[in-house]
């Protein structure tokens, strides 16, 4: 599953259980935020053993994609089943700045940050 | 009448190195005139990037990381003057961006619609006012309304405790004694 966007790309690779996401997440409200919301809850949903959001290409992320990507981790809180694993990097000021708060959001959390 | 909230710091154009961006509220629609957003936060951030010396790899680390927090602060003020300035006025939005030696301040300025007014400044009052560690954590657990008035709470709490900024506001009516009232938002983050 994929969505692809000049300016971001999001991808789900069910066997690996990883969502891939790239570019520039600057999009207006939670409205257009819902088709990403909509995968992540999918790989959710999927509840596999170790669920990875792997974030290493994605360079900017405006509030409201904090707040979409935090919806997707409390959801993993809820469900409670699967292991989740950020790869972030250091290189992103958002990353640096406020990657920290998903692991706020769930503490068993697991942060890779390069 | 003019109303501060927070520590606003006055500037004077006549003084200091900046630099200063007008949209024209009603030219294009919303649409394309978010995809602006980002490119006018990247370049100024851009000019952030040449403005501070990189001397070493620590300044150079240092750099990037200003770059950075230059292009999400003014893409999410943008934003937000976009979303909630009001049309009817047809009163320009303005970014401006001073640099000093210890700090750079963004200003954005965008009309306000009477009606969020109040809502608007309630929230500010609580932005400044409660821990926003606190409200940063209840917004998001999503306990609260995410935009309140004329402000994205969420955005201003990252600047506050993820990026340690200074945020403050002034309002005051577009001419004496009207109803419309011009909001300046201003972020200062230590350099």
């Amino acid at each position: 599953m994929e969505i692809s966007h000049e300016n971001y790309r999001v991808k789900y690779d069910v066997a690996a259980a990883t969502v891939v996401c790239q570019g520039s997440f600057r999009l207006r409200g939670p409205e257009e935020y819902a088709p990403i919301l909509e995968l992540l809850t999918q790989a959710a949903e999927a509840k596999p053993a170790t669920l990875t959001l792997d974030l290493r290409q994605l360079q900017f992320l405006n509030s409201s994609g904090l707040n979409t990507l935090s919806k997707f981790v409390l959801l993993v809180r809820k469900l409670n089943t699967s292991q989740v694993v950020i790869q972030g990097n250091r290189q992103f000021a958002w990353q640096q700045k406020s990657m920290l708060n998903f692991q706020r959001l769930l503490p068993g959390l697991q942060l890779e940050i390069a | 009448m003019t109303q501060i909230f927070g520590k606003f710091i006055e500037r004077q154009e006549e003084y200091g190195e900046y630099l200063k961006i007008g949209f024209s509220p009603t030219s294009i629609p919303i649409q394309q005139r978010w995809r602006n957003n980002g490119l006018s936060a990247d370049f100024l951030a851009d000019y952030v990037y040449m403005f501070f010396p990189r001397e070493d790899r620590t300044s150079s680390e240092r750099q990037a990381e200003m770059k950075g927090v230059v292009s999400y602060i003014a893409n999410e003020l943008l934003e937000n003057a976009m979303k909630f300035s009001y049309a009817p006025s047809q009163y320009a939005i303005s970014l401006a961006m001073y640099l000093e030696a210890d700090a750079i301040s963004l200003y954005v300025t965008n009309s306000v619609d009477p009606k969020s007014l109040v809502a608007f400044q309630q929230c500010i009052q609580r932005l400044l006012t409660e821990d926003p560690n606190d409200l940063y954590m209840e917004q998001l657990m999503g306990n609260v309304e995410a935009e309140n008035g004329g402000v994205s709470a969420l955005g201003i709490l990252t600047m506050l405790n993820d990026y340690g900024a200074t945020v403050a506001w002034k309002f005051a009516p577009v001419v004496p004694e009207a109803d419309v009232m011009i909001v300046t938002t201003m972020v200062r983050v230590p350099v």
